[in-house]
């Protein structure tokens, strides 16, 4: 039987039916077609479903959607214009972040939340944050020499707006 | 993989869940963070024919400060802990512990009560909970009880609790400020479920000493006899050789090279008291 739920998905209102099994990542690709968050595993060891739930990084195969009532939901389509995601991607894109680009959704959103929590990182911090996000074409270097650049163009960036201000 | 169909019910209080988990033939499984059940059920390892969702119960979330103890609600995640958005009185053990489990995206989700009601040997909260000598506070058709920790698991994937139950809350008792901890643990990858770990809790003020030993074939192993010589001051080789002969008699089936990863990994926990 399914169940009406409501919930916020990139800021604009959802309502849809959805039978208890539905994950969260199966109604964002199959009913919203909302394609960036990619499907791995489906067991929650790979990280590429992983989205923002109230602000906070998950794993959209392990959420069922009927659970979600009420929820603030933000997909990579919904950061399109977040200043620290536009860093982000083009941090990817200077440093070789990508090959097939199977894991980029996940590994944004885990490196989006990573340097919103944390501005300044070793490399060996990053190395344990994106541990949950598994890339298997570009050894990670570039990734977290993407995440590195981006975390330095951030913090340079927060600091000339505070100086401006 | 998706899961089998199974219904699904928002309980809306703890009297609400409880009337629902009673299953009688069907099989009715309450759901909390779903780190771990929802895995299973996408797999098909754990069959449900309906999930219980605890969620919005709010009075599973809260923790309240006592004066002897912290009581932590069931449903307060990793990440809170990892983030101090509850309170503290283990010197800093649980919110590192909490920081420690799996990755950032399963500690926003994933609930001490969750872990411990599951009790994979492996799961990091197990061992921390009968090392700091918590209780567990239960919620069932029969009423409220408290249970001690180290009572509380029965062996893997198994514990005290009984059909229709639910776990409320998880008291932890202060713990001195002269105590210090050391936390070791083993696992093939970052955020993989640990191949061995120890927990070991020493203060040379008061002269206690408690050395547990996590992801073993079942319930976390207290060592009794190495903790007292620890409290009397043993060290280096002398300990070892005490921590690796009290596992090799414990009645568990370890394997030579298991047994020496255990001991290890508790004289390095012991080590890293030290350092603190």
């Amino acid at each position: 039987m399914k169940i009406s739920i409501s919930a916020t998905i990139n800021g604009k209102p959802v309502h849809v039916s959805v039978e208890p099994r539905t994950s969260l990542a199966d109604l964002l690709r199959e009913e919203l077609r909302l394609t960036a968050t990619h499907l791995g595993c489906e067991q929650g060891v790979c990280g590429a479903c992983t989205v923002l739930i109230d602000g906070q990084p998950a794993r959209a195969c392990i959420a069922l959607a009927v659970g979600l009532e009420g929820a603030d939901i933000r997909t990579l389509e919904g950061l399109d214009q977040d200043p620290l995601m536009l860093t982000l991607k083009a941090a990817f894109h200077d440093k070789h972040g990508l090959q097939c680009g199977f894991c980029t959704p996940g590994m944004l959103i885990s490196a989006w939340d990573l340097l919103r929590r944390k501005p300044r990182l070793s490399t060996e911090e990053i190395r344990v944050a994106i541990s949950g996000n598994l890339c298997r074409c570009t050894g990670y270097q570039g990734i977290v020499r993407s995440i590195q650049s981006a975390a330095e163009k951030y913090a340079g960036k927060a600091e000339l707006a505070r100086e401006q201000a | 993989m998706k899961p089998a169909p199974f219904t699904y019910h928002r309980a809306s209080s703890i009297d609400d869940a409880i009337a629902h988990l009673k299953g009688g033939d069907t099989i009715v499984r309450p759901l909390a963070g779903g780190q771990s059940l929802v895995p299973m059920l996408n797999l098909r390892l754990a069959p449900a024919d309906k999930l219980v969702d605890l969620t919005r119960i709010d009075a599973l979330r809260r923790s309240e400060e006592r004066p002897d103890c912290i009581r932590y609600g069931a449903l307060v995640t990793h990440a809170a802990f990892e983030d101090r958005l509850v309170p503290d009185a283990s010197n800093g053990l649980m919110p590192f512990v909490g920081s420690q489990i799996a990755y950032r995206a399963i500690r926003t989700r994933g609930t001490i009560g969750g872990a411990l009601a599951l009790a994979d040997p492996a799961a990091d909260w197990l061992t921390t909970i009968v090392a700091l000598e918590a209780e567990i506070a239960l919620v069932g058709p029969n009423g409220r009880r408290a249970i001690a920790g180290t009572d509380f698991v029965l062996g893997p994937y198994m514990t005290a609790i009984e059909d229709a139950e639910l776990i409320e809350a998880i008291a932890v008792p202060r713990r001195p400020a002269s105590e210090r901890w050391g936390h070791y643990k083993v696992a093939r990858k970052t955020g993989e479920y640990a191949e061995s770990m120890a927990i070991a809790l020493i203060d040379k003020t008061c002269g206690t000493a408690r050395l547990v030993v996590g992801a073993t074939d079942g319930a976390p192993l207290v060592l009794e006899k190495s903790s007292h010589d620890i409290a009397a001051g043993s060290g280096g080789e002398a300990l070892a050789t005490t921590i690796r002969r009290e596992l090799a008699d414990s009645g568990r089936d370890f394997s030579p090279e298991k047994l020496l990863l255990h001991c290890t990994t508790a004289v390095r926990a012991v080590a890293n008291s030290e350092k603190r």
